[in-house]
């Protein structure tokens, strides 16, 4: 097994603490995680446990109070605010239940927007941002503008400006929120394509269902991981039930 | 259900015999439904003593085929217009168990529920890589049977997370020592959701 070397993130005894004094708020309490190029990892809990926290720190959104965040070995405490907003731009891709879609851009004009916020010119920006819809399914709907989508269209715009680039880590807060099961089901198949692909993933979720798509689930709990799913073995090994 | 329904089911399709129906069984279930050959020899003689199916002639290998009867196609078409009954499935072993973790004393019931819950997650993960690996138009069978398992174990764990949460909420500082007597004509929590549990 490799070491934390390879790790696309790492949280080191990390806690988030907000507020102070008999009126603070534990939302995390000393978590630690790795995740590695190739592997999807759910995070389950209850509400207020602490999962969009994690996920917040993952992305460089939010410091924790005490521990590190690593991103592919560089540690977010001790980069700058340019320095962090440009990883987050190039390293990370975001996919949230709230869209978030400029409603006066094309569905390629939204997926370019990171490239070009990140100075890459148009017409190279535009072609990453082709091949992005093409990985989701989209590529003849680069025209159109959001409210010309459907909801799962518009979903998998979004997932494609998440994935644009060379993001190494992804984060999906609740994709499948509004989703029915056939959408949310295709929502998943692409974030696990791109880390079949050697992508590292996270993907906060509530429903068990869409969880299982992970290599490996937690369960956060008033902040603190209690559980871990051990690693799952091949397609094989399950068929043959040697897996155990 | 009944390996009776699925024999019935397969014939219809025509005549087989003993290897051929557990061949075209576990292809229409995956492997999720394993069966054996006495299984379905024995179901057979049940289905012939009922009029359901009848033997043919043996073949020149010495395997004698199956067809479907009238009397077993009538059964078959009332058994695919009759819902399934949830009150025909055994009693669900887990919720017992946890209604006894809850009035047993010494036993931590937040473990059991987190061991539980983990392993029926670990199952719904292996259930969604089998589905994962399987997308070709033939399989659909297999992964309608496969999603229904996932919606199965989905469940589980809703109603898990649920029981971790009203444990939180009605027993904040529950001992892991004998619980007291309740009062007369009282009940406590736990014996209150055995007697729920008791009466489903």
């Amino acid at each position: 097994m490799s070491g934390p070397d390879d790790a696309v993130l790492e949280l080191r005894a990390v806690h988030r603490t907000h507020g102070a004094g008999p009126a603070a708020v534990h939302a995390l309490r000393g978590v630690s995680l790795v995740v590695r190029p190739g592997e999807l990892v759910a995070v389950m809990g209850p509400s207020g446990s602490g999962k969009s926290t994690l996920l917040a720190l993952a992305g460089g959104l939010d410091r924790p109070t005490r521990g590190d965040v690593r991103v592919e070995g560089q540690l977010l405490g001790a980069l700058d605010r340019r320095g962090l907003a440009q990883l987050r731009r190039r390293r990370i891709g975001y996919i949230f239940q709230q869209l978030n879609l400029l409603a006066s851009l094309s569905a390629l004009e939204n997926v370019a927007l990171p490239l070009e916020l990140d100075g890459v010119g148009g017409r190279r920006a535009r072609a990453a941002a082709l091949a992005a819809l093409t990985e989701v399914g989209l590529p003849a709907l680069g025209d159109r503008f959001p409210d010309q989508l459907s909801g799962g269209q518009q979903q998998r715009v979004a997932i494609a400006r998440a994935l644009v680039g060379e993001r190494r880590l992804v984060l999906a807060d609740e994709p499948t929120g509004a989703l029915d099961s056939q959408t949310g089901e295709a929502v998943l198949h692409l974030l696990r394509r791109r880390v079949d692909a050697g992508a590292a993933g996270i993907l906060v979720t509530h429903e068990a269902r869409y969880a299982g798509w992970a290599d490996r689930v937690v369960f956060l709990r008033d902040g603190v991981l209690v559980d871990t799913t051990a690693p799952l073995g091949s397609v094989e090994q399950l068929l043959s039930g040697s897996d155990r | 259900m009944s390996i009776r329904h699925g024999l019935l089911a397969l014939l219809e399709r025509g005549q087989m015999y003993g290897y051929q129906l557990r061949a075209a069984f576990e292809e229409s279930t995956g492997s999720t439904w394993p069966l054996n050959i006495g299984q379905v020899y024995t179901t057979l003689s049940r289905l012939e003593r009922d009029g359901l199916v009848r033997p043919l002639p043996e073949s020149e290998a010495g395997q004698r085929p199956y067809e479907i009867t009238d009397a077993g196609r009538a059964d078959l078409a009332l058994w695919f217009a009759t819902p399934i009954s949830r009150n025909d499935r055994p009693r669900d072993e887990l919720a017992i168990k946890l209604a006894l973790a809850l009035t047993t004393p010494g036993v931590d019931v937040r473990s059991v529920v987190q061991a539980q819950r983990s392993a029926t997650m670990r199952t719904l993960q292996e259930l969604t890589r089998l589905k994962y690996g399987s997308d070709r138009p033939e399989d659909l069978p297999w992964r309608l049977v496969l999603d229904s398992m996932v919606f199965q174990a989905e469940a589980e764990v809703r109603w898990l997370d649920h029981c971790e949460t009203s444990l939180v909420r009605h027993q904040p500082n529950r001992p892991t020592s004998p619980p007291p007597r309740p009062p007369d004509g009282g009940t406590s929590d736990g014996a209150r959701w055995a007697d729920e549990e008791a009466r489903r």
